[in-house]
């Protein structure tokens, strides 16, 4: 059922755009780790994280789930370090680090 | 474990038994991290909790953690809690367990222990269903959803309102959240640590492998937004409003708090030094 | 206070003398439900146990109080329930939880009249299989029988003992008989008497929790000092694992088994009489041993040779001593207020070298000792 499922909106990252040329707004910066062989595709971190980096990867892990994988397209498309994929994910398979600010 | 890195979470669990049993998208891992995450934010001393559990998929939680576990029979964890938390007050006693085993074999203890107080952090993990034994209907059923015993819906077994009994039994920490709500949950779980007396949180909980599949939710992701489309949190909400059917909006948040009530450790503490006085 | 039971000489019934046993034996956890005949076992303990320190629970039933029970003990508390035939039903699930788990603890069943709600006021003997086999799956399991009341306080103790050091549940089996009896007991000095603690294990570092030492018996942990404790009612390997395999299981359950069974003789317990030049021994236990000691005075001044074979201890049975018995003499005869538990257990052990006939009542009133010398004077 696709019922769930919303893409980020279009509208949004034109918004975001214009804020950053006009006001330098920072980012702050956050870096995803899976341990990838823990992971069971239930897709909760990929659904949740609100600046949609992840995506399922092509590769397989051990027990043949699809884990996630960071795509990022800076400079919004990027991990922010809010931690909801740590949170939400069963499996203590994935969670964020903080990394260096930057403008 | 390819990469060798640790979850935050590692360091409180047993990792040689990790990946754990839970079907994908369960919930049971996100509330097993809401609790380390809570333990780890308010510094509470890993040695000093104890996990107590029942049977079912929730009763596997002992199992997990580091922390001293005990698996007890079939809606039995929160007699053994209470014998345990008397015997040693100094420990943070936790029951993590199902809604059929606190509810049905076990809800006489779970009613008294609420009435005496009991001094215990009671996680009342809620999927709707026996999950474990393939899906039987439980007494948190909604009415209408579809379980193995039901196959014509759940026409036979209106279900408690968990919040409205616990509360109505005399605990002094009711609340409840899902486990999309796993930020409120952190806090939640951190604010009954640090209470004393009979605190419940019952967690809604996903289970796409028996309730999800039999209720046309089969994908774990369904599972997981039905929770966030239909739970509604509410400030200082009434546990009267706190029921759940099937299909309908639910309310969350926290019901019942209440600071300074006796524990039943309190009292028979009490009693034993009226004891010795008279002697 | 310097005595938690104080030595002397008391005239208690068979109920106090079973609380007062318990204090005595270091018991400061009971938690237990109203039944009749053990409720002098809970009212006294409710009273005595604050004055030493102890824990007295009342709790909503049966299953709560052996459940609340097995909690304390794995808290360090010495920790007993008492109950009768129905809440002793109600246990049996949770007895097996105990040896599975292996934590020590007593259940007293004070026995009375059965099945059922039965005769809640009247003696019976009908449980003793029960406490053999009542929870399911394959063990062992301890249980004493007093016949006095002064063996209602030392067996007691025993019970005690015997569950600490084998780390095991032990069932005192009582009767409604001897429980409401007042007799002449007394109480000796703590330093006479052997108290017998859990082996505790010293070093969080590395510990197993089900990892036996020689004596098959694996040192308890304390709760809440980092020895990370895993336990379950699954059946497990030595991390105190879920391992749910054929052989794991049979790994388990055969030290759970070996560790009582290879030693019985620590165990087991009994009391000959007159039984040297016998030709029929009278086997016995609880209130209708009192009986049987009795007929067996009366037969030997009718010139009968019979003697008493008097079991402290059912459980383990003692199979050796019957057969050794039997070898010497015509016929068994067992005096019990059930329909021949024992009985059965006597023709067993003895394969066939002596009969073993019932006699008694199925519950109700006590064996008349006439009734043993008749059928004693039958086989003969």
């Amino acid at each position: 059922m696709q019922m769930f499922r919303k893409p980020p909106e279009q509208r949004e990252l034109e918004l975001k755009l214009k804020l950053v040329q006009r006001e330098g707004v920072r980012i702050r910066r956050g870096k995803v780790i899976v341990i990838k062989d823990r992971c069971k595709e239930c897709g909760f971190c990929i659904e949740n994280c609100p600046s949609g980096v992840l995506v399922r990867s092509e590769d397989i892990n051990a027990k043949g789930y699809h884990y996630p994988e960071v795509v990022e397209e800076p400079p919004f498309k990027v991990c922010i370090n809010c931690s909801f994929c740590s949170l939400i994910c069963p499996e203590f398979a994935i969670f964020s680090i903080p990394v260096e600010e930057e403008d | 474990m390819s990469t060798g890195e640790l979850h935050p979470m590692d360091k409180y669990l047993r990792r040689d038994r990790l990946p754990h049993i839970w079907c994908p998208g369960c919930g049971m891992g996100i509330i097993m991290n809401a609790f380390g995450r809570a333990i780890e934010l308010l510094g509470i001393d890993p040695k000093k909790v104890v996990v107590v559990s029942g049977i079912g998929c929730a009763g596997r939680a002992s199992g997990y953690w580091g922390f001293d576990g005990f698996h007890t029979t079939h809606g039995r964890p929160i007699p053994f809690a209470m014998g345990l938390k008397l015997a040693r007050p100094d420990l943070h006693v936790c029951v993590i367990s199902g809604d059929g085993d606190l509810l049905a074999i076990g809800g006489n203890h779970f009613i008294h222990a609420a009435r005496r107080n009991v001094d215990i952090l009671v996680i009342l993990v809620n999927n709707f269903n026996y999950g474990m034994t393939g899906g039987q209907v439980g007494p948190t059923t909604p009415e209408r959803a579809r379980t193995t015993t039901t196959p014509y819906g759940n026409y036979a077994e209106p279900p408690f309102n968990a919040v409205w009994l616990a509360a109505s039994s005399g605990a002094v920490y009711v609340a409840r959240w899902t486990v999309y709500h796993v930020r409120q949950l952190v806090k939640s779980i951190m604010t009954a640590f640090q209470m004393r007396g009979f605190r419940v949180i019952e967690v809604i909980s996903t289970c796409p492998t028996d309730f999800g599949r039999r209720n046309r939710m089969p994908d774990p992701l369904d599972n997981l937004m039905y929770l966030r489309e239909h739970a509604v949190v509410k400030k200082n909400p009434d546990p009267k409003e706190a029921e759940i059917r099937w299909g309908e909006k639910f309310i969350i948040g926290e019901f019942v708090r209440i600071e300074g009530r006796e524990t039943y450790g309190d009292r028979v503490r009490k009693l034993i030094e009226i004891a010795q006085r008279r002697m | 206070m310097e005595y938690a039971v104080k030595p002397g000489i008391y005239f208690w019934s068979g109920n106090d003398a079973l609380a007062e046993g318990a204090i005595f034996a270091g018991c400061r956890f009971f938690a237990g439900y109203p039944i009749t005949p053990s409720n002098e076992v809970s009212e006294r303990l409710s009273w005595r146990l604050p004055q030493v320190g102890g824990i007295f629970v009342q709790m909503e039933d049966e299953i709560g109080s052996i459940v609340a029970i097995i909690g304390a003990s794995w808290g360090g508390l010495k920790a007993m329930t008492a109950t009768s035939g129905p809440g002793f039903s109600l246990m049996m699930e949770n007895i097996g939880l105990a040896i599975m788990m292996e934590v020590p603890i007593v259940v007293a069943n004070i026995q009375r009249g059965g099945p059922s709600t039965g005769l809640p006021t009247m003696i019976g003997m009908g449980d003793v299989q029960q406490a053999r086999w009542g929870t399911h799956g394959p063990h062992e399991i301890i249980a004493v029988s007093p016949s006095t009341v002064q063996e209602c306080f030392d067996l007691t103790i025993t019970a005690f003992n015997l569950a600490e050091k084998f780390r095991t549940p032990v069932i005192i089996l009582m009767d409604e008989g001897l429980s409401h009896l007042y007799e002449r007991v007394r109480v000796p000095e703590p330093k006479d008497v052997i108290i017998i603690n859990r082996k505790m294990a010293k070093d969080p570092d590395g510990y197993l929790p089900y990892l036996p030492d020689k004596d098959l018996i694996p040192p308890m942990a304390p709760v809440g000092e980092g020895f990370r404790i895993q336990t379950t009612g699954l059946t497990h390997d030595e991390r105190g694992y879920p391992a749910v395999n054929a052989e794991a299981h049979n790994r388990l359950i055969k030290r759970l088994i070996d560790k009582i069974r290879k030693r019985k003789n620590e165990i087991i317990d009994y009391q000959k009489y007159r039984m040297d030049d016998a030709e029929v021994v009278v086997v016995s236990y609880g209130s209708a041993a009192r009986s049987a000691k009795q007929a067996v005075d009366m037969a030997r001044e009718e010139g009968l040779k019979v003697g008493l074979l008097r079991l402290k201890t059912i459980w383990p049975f003692p199979d050796e001593l019957i057969y050794s018995v039997a070898q010497k003499v015509k016929a068994f005869v067992v005096a019990e207020i059930n329909e021949g538990q024992i009985t059965r257990e006597v023709e067993r052990a003895a394969k066939g070298e002596a009969e073993a006939h019932w006699v008694g009542n199925y519950g109700g009133r006590w064996i008349y000792p006439e009734e043993i010398v008749d059928k004693i004077m039958e086989v003969i």
